[in-house]
């Protein structure tokens, strides 16, 4: 089994009965911030995957507010809380919109893909913040979910919709790392680099890209359902620019090297902001900027080249003693 | 021989001016074509329109038969057309190896899959070998940036061939190659190629390269083609001589090795006037 996974995966696998033992071990607050964190690391993945083909997506945060909202309509049109059903509804409706939106935007790169994607996504804000039926900006709550009809309560509900939390952010993971390495994952690299030799090596850009888009669409959904579920609310500000931009924040702070450090850099993220609240509560957006600048100054391949520059040290220290052994 | 590609009437004008016009060629299997021409006489423009690039005002083109004038370049691909550029198209920012890896991938998936691994040992060894039937496998490792012309322009071909075309298209092989390099540099593609059975059509300002690789010879000027035969006629036809190669130029300077070789200054002239 273990030749069919590479050390992303493994990885991965090991880190999910980790991730469920914290539930039980460290403080609730701290378990909160990495229940939400994996939401939007799942969005942050789909910002990644797009990253990886040279296109950035300031529009993320629609699927991310789409698969919310339609796990949250479900639950209030049609009386439907379980877990399983309404993340059903998310996948869905990201699919109808993605596969759609694809056709438009596969034909765009650069800075146009960025305003397209940005454009869709206030389209979808403007939208729900005028929408009485659904709160408007204030948006409206969901209940607690369901599992297969077994309606767990207090913290039982909360360490379920955790542990499905947990497995669903490492199955997507894992997926994923598969898609990058799959021939549409090299397709979509080759494409950042030169679309036109991707062309004239006989395969469709604008078909991988598009796949990409409603793949990463999907992730974000699931990402969506799993958030609202977890604080119990949506609004518009899911797909509101600000929440965009946080992705690709991420996405940049991390860095594309791997499928691991999106996720590791939204609960970064997460705990920069709460620190930067706590130490300066009407600048802290000062404090993430200048994180941001620093990163991009000092890492401009985000936290994971860290972890890539210092395997290829060790590499090299290791060969070099190699050669002075005169193997 | 069989005819693979036919070309009819074929014409692309840019507003009002003509960038080919009433161009007919046609290539055998197995045939190695040179095309000669001044710069804006219609050559990359040619092989733009027959590899997609470009859709020709008018005319046809024909492969195996088969009209295929006005397909996307991913399908004339597909069919067996390849080419490489003048200015090498490569992904720079990565190694040799992983460019011939992403041709390779490209070239062996038939339809999009998303969860197989792309890549695999017996294919980084077809990599390889690819490399180095073009003798550039000690590169593999290397980023495309750190590469000299030379090196860049063989990936670039070595990249083309990865399909297996049975016609293959190659603006200007020997550009950015130094002079006293370029025979030596076609000796190793031509050979490389040999091995496949491609119909290679080539697109060359040095004269002496025409010579001496390419059996027949096609001369474009303004668009049209002026001549179109076997090597040595063509080189010593009065209007090629008079509007693409220039009067100065004299033949199997290449070829013959008593004869006193080309001044570097008539070299670069030969073709390019």
């Amino acid at each position: 089994m273990t030749k069919s996974l590479d050390r992303t995966e493994l990885g991965l696998i090991i880190a999910l009965p980790l991730l469920i033992c914290i539930a039980f071990v460290l403080p609730k607050w701290i378990v909160n911030y990495v229940q939400v964190s994996m939401g939007t690391g799942l969005v942050a993945l789909g910002v990644m995957i797009q990253m990886r083909s040279g296109l950035v997506s300031f529009g993320q945060g629609l699927y991310f507010c789409v698969g919310g909202y339609a796990a949250g309509m479900g639950a209030k049109f049609m009386g439907i809380s379980d877990l399983f059903v309404l993340l059903a509804f998310g996948i869905i409706a990201a699919l109808i919109l993605s596969v759609s939106l694809g056709f438009l935007l596969r034909r765009y790169r650069e800075i146009f893909y960025a305003m397209l994607s940005l454009a869709v996504s206030m389209i979808l804000f403007g939208l729900l913040s005028s929408t009485e039926e659904l709160g408007s900006t204030d948006g409206f709550n969901l209940p607690t979910a369901t599992y297969l009809g077994w309606a767990p309560e207090g913290e039982t509900a909360r360490l379920t919709l955790y542990t499905i939390t947990c497995f669903a952010v490492i199955a997507c993971a894992i997926t994923l790392n598969r898609f990058l390495k799959s021939p549409i994952g090299y397709v979509n690299e080759a494409i950042r680099e030169n679309e036109l030799r991707v062309e004239y090596l006989g395969t469709s850009a604008h078909k991988a890209v598009h796949i990409t888009y409603v793949l990463a669409a999907v992730v974000s959904a699931i990402g969506g359902v799993l958030w609202a579920l977890a604080l119990g609310h949506v609004d518009p500000e899911m797909t509101n620019w600000t929440t965009s931009g946080q992705f690709v924040f991420v996405s940049i702070l991390s860095g594309v090297g791997n499928i691991a450090a999106p996720l590791i850099g939204t609960f970064i993220l997460e705990i920069i902001r709460v620190y930067a609240v706590e130490i300066s509560p009407n600048t802290w957006q000062m404090i993430l900027g200048t994180v941001m600048l620093l990163t991009i100054i000092f890492l401009p391949k985000g936290l994971w080249s860290l972890i890539t520059s210092k395997k290829k040290s060790t590499k090299e220290k290791l060969d070099a003693s190699a050669s002075v052994a005169g193997e | 021989m069989t005819t693979i590609l036919e070309t009819r009437n074929l014409e692309r004008t840019f507003g009002a001016v003509y960038a080919a016009k009433d161009v007919n060629i046609s290539i055998d299997a197995g045939e190695v074509l040179g095309v000669i021409g001044s710069n804006g006489a219609g050559k990359t423009t040619f092989v733009n329109m027959v590899t997609g690039y470009l859709t020709p005002s008018a005319g046809e083109i024909l492969y195996r038969g088969k009209n295929i004038t006005g397909l996307p370049t991913r399908d004339i691909t597909k069919l067996g057309i390849c080419r490489s550029f003048q200015i090498p198209q490569l992904f720079p920012e990565l190694p040799v190896i992983e460019n011939m890896l992403i041709a390779l991938t490209i070239a062996n998936q038939d339809r999009p899959i998303l969860f197989r691994p792309a890549i695999n040992p017996s294919l980084e060894e077809e990599a390889l070998s690819l490399l180095s039937r073009f003798r550039i496998d000690q590169y593999a490792d290397q980023e495309i940036t750190t590469l000299p012309q030379g090196v860049r322009k063989l990936v670039d071909i070595a990249m083309a061939t990865v399909a297996e075309p049975d016609l293959l298209f190659l603006d200007e092989p020997t550009s950015g190659v130094s002079g006293d390099e370029k025979m030596d540099f076609m000796r190793v593609l031509i050979d490389a190629l040999k091995s496949t059975e491609t119909a290679v059509l080539f697109i060359e300002h040095d004269m002496e390269i025409v010579e001496a690789f390419s059996p027949r010879c096609v001369a474009f000027y303004e668009g049209t083609t002026l001549a179109d035969g076997p090597t040595a006629e063509v080189l010593e036809d009065q209007k090629v001589r008079e509007f693409v190669i220039g009067s100065e130029f004299h033949r199997s300077t290449a070829n013959d090795p008593k004869s006193k070789p080309a001044s570097k200054a008539q070299r670069s002239n030969k073709g390019t006037q």
